[in-house]
């Protein structure tokens, strides 16, 4: 079973073409790093991912079931399986950190208040933001919005993430712990991802580290050594809608495609 | 395409993006809090504006027909003529404007920052429908307040239109309110609530309908918003002298 597989897929906006006879799979509990400059298609393959783009030609299965044909109601079971992350964050503003993180479970109507409370305090938690609850989102960071993304998307334990661009414009510390939290959903919760990047610092962590819990049930990165790579995270680039690299990052490194050789630069 | 095709393909748009929008009201699940929420800002955070509106409309009625009425003699009817005009037409259509101009733009506005930020997206990656969340009951709440607030322009209109008739024209009070409440038969109040409610619709969907269409980043939220305003304002226009024409046609 692939968690999200794409099979020659082709899309164009008005003129411009931006995905070209796309094809390619991600596994459960893999994640898949999409590197590629502006323009290049990469928001839209996840968009694609949860059926708010439909692809012009070709299909997309979600955990094995093609969604190309569905109508808008019946993606909606799909949906709740997949948690993105939007760039910039894109919360409500007009509702506070914790109503945006409680949104999809209001929205189902078949919880409890005390549960849903439960559930926005422990994800709220887990990004370290428990003390933010009651702001709203015009009072945060860029890096705190990222962060409510990521809790708002985890909400009903979905089993696949996708993640657009969630270090973009970010101080290398706040990087560093949006990537921890990528690496530990991926590890510890197997989660099957999507990071569509242009920030190759974060990518790199992300291929080159993993967590692990220890007995005491502290959670510690651990880096691979230079010469291994990890197994569950490959990179893949686009240029121009086509996919001009796959694999891991050792064999990103040594390719020797000029636009591969620039983009690492 | 040119601009014939494209305003077709518009309209097509727009009529599909109201059905839409009305269909929608009659699944489930249902967003009762929210079109109370939209009727508290549309309605109740309008009824200023409306109030000033129809007060000094009121009051240039009576101001301008005196002295046209002051030519036959008949300064007396002025009471007539001030609530008949506001009733029938200025009432519904200035308010009509009016609200257009705040509460279209800022649906327009609201609604095409939200696509831009991607919000828009979110939500239905979330699972929920923003055409029921955002869009119906904006429509509903707008198309329910405009007759309320339509109302409250006549009255204050016909208040402005006292005033002036008592200080200036030197009119009696039980004369003016007489002639002006007598004088509106049952078609008149019956058109005069018929048009809001039309009104409100337009305004609502058209609001939305740019809004929910916005593209190109902050630049494209203000040229919806500006689209919106100038698209309802002109179709509360036109759609008056339809619906005037209907009741005319109508009328016993």
């Amino acid at each position: 079973m692939n968690a999200i597989r794409f099979e020659h897929v082709f899309k164009s906006f008005h003129e411009k073409v931006v995905l070209k006879d796309f094809s390619m799979e991600v596994r459960p509990a893999e994640t898949k790093i999409i590197l590629g400059g502006g323009g290049s298609g990469k928001t839209t393959i996840l968009k694609m991912v949860l059926g708010l783009v439909k692809p012009d030609s070709g299909q997309i299965f979600v955990e094995d079931q093609e969604i190309t044909q569905l109508k808008e109601a019946e993606l909606m079971p799909i949906r709740k399986r997949i948690g993105m992350v939007f760039q910039e964050g894109a919360l409500f503003d007009s509702l506070t950190v914790g109503e945006n993180v409680a949104f999809r479970m209001r929205e189902a109507k078949n919880h409890s208040e005390e549960e849903i409370e439960g559930v926005v305090r422990q994800l709220l938690g887990f990004v370290e933001l428990g003390h933010a609850i009651d702001k709203f989102p015009s009072e945060l960071s860029g890096g705190m919005i990222r962060r409510v993304g990521i809790a708002r998307a985890l909400v009903g334990h979905p089993s696949i993430l996708l993640y657009d661009a969630p270090t973009a414009g970010l101080d290398p510390i706040t990087s560093r712990t949006i990537c921890e939290l990528v690496i530990k959903l991926r590890d510890l919760e197997g989660v099957a991802s999507i990071f569509v990047t242009h920030d190759l610092e974060s990518a790199r962590t992300v291929a080159s580290e993993f967590a692990e819990t220890l007995p005491n049930g502290e959670v510690v990165f651990k880096s691979e050594d230079n010469n291994l790579c990890l197994v569950n995270t490959r990179f893949l680039m686009l240029k121009e809608g086509s996919i001009i690299f796959e694999g891991n990052e050792k064999a990103l490194r040594n390719s020797d495609d000029s636009y591969i050789q620039s983009f690492l630069e | 395409m040119n601009f014939f095709y494209r305003a077709l393909y518009e309209i097509q748009e727009y009529t599909l993006f109201s059905f839409q929008a009305v269909r929608s009201l009659f699944r489930k699940p249902r967003y009762f809090e929210d079109i109370l929420r939209q009727m508290e800002i549309i309605g109740t955070g309008s009824i200023f504006i409306v109030m000033l509106t129809g007060f000094f409309t009121g009051g240039v009625l009576a101001l301008q027909s005196a002295k046209s009425l002051k030519s036959f003699g008949a300064v007396n009817l002025t009471g007539q003529l001030v609530a008949l005009s506001l009733v029938r037409e200025l009432g519904p259509v200035l308010t009509a404007l009016m609200i257009a101009g705040r509460v279209g733009a800022g649906i327009a506005s609201q609604l095409g920052s939200m696509v831009v930020t991607q919000q828009i997206d979110a939500m239905r990656g979330l699972g929920t429908d923003p055409t029921k969340k955002l869009v119906a009951p904006r429509v509903v709440a707008s198309t329910a307040m405009l007759p309320l607030l339509t109302v409250v322009a006549d009255l204050f209109g016909l208040v402005g239109g006292w005033i002036v008739s008592l200080y200036t024209l030197r009119l009696n009070t039980a004369l003016y309110w007489n002639t002006a409440l007598r004088s509106l038969a049952y078609n008149d109040v019956l058109e005069g609530l018929m048009k809001p409610l039309v009104f409100g619709f337009i305004i609502g969907t058209i609001g939305c309908y740019f809004g929910i269409n916005t593209t190109g980043g902050t630049r494209g939220v203000g040229r919806s918003t500006t689209q919106a305003v100038v698209t309802a304002s002109i179709l509360v226009i036109i759609a008056d002298f339809f619906v005037s024409k209907i009741v005319l046609e109508f009328r016993y």
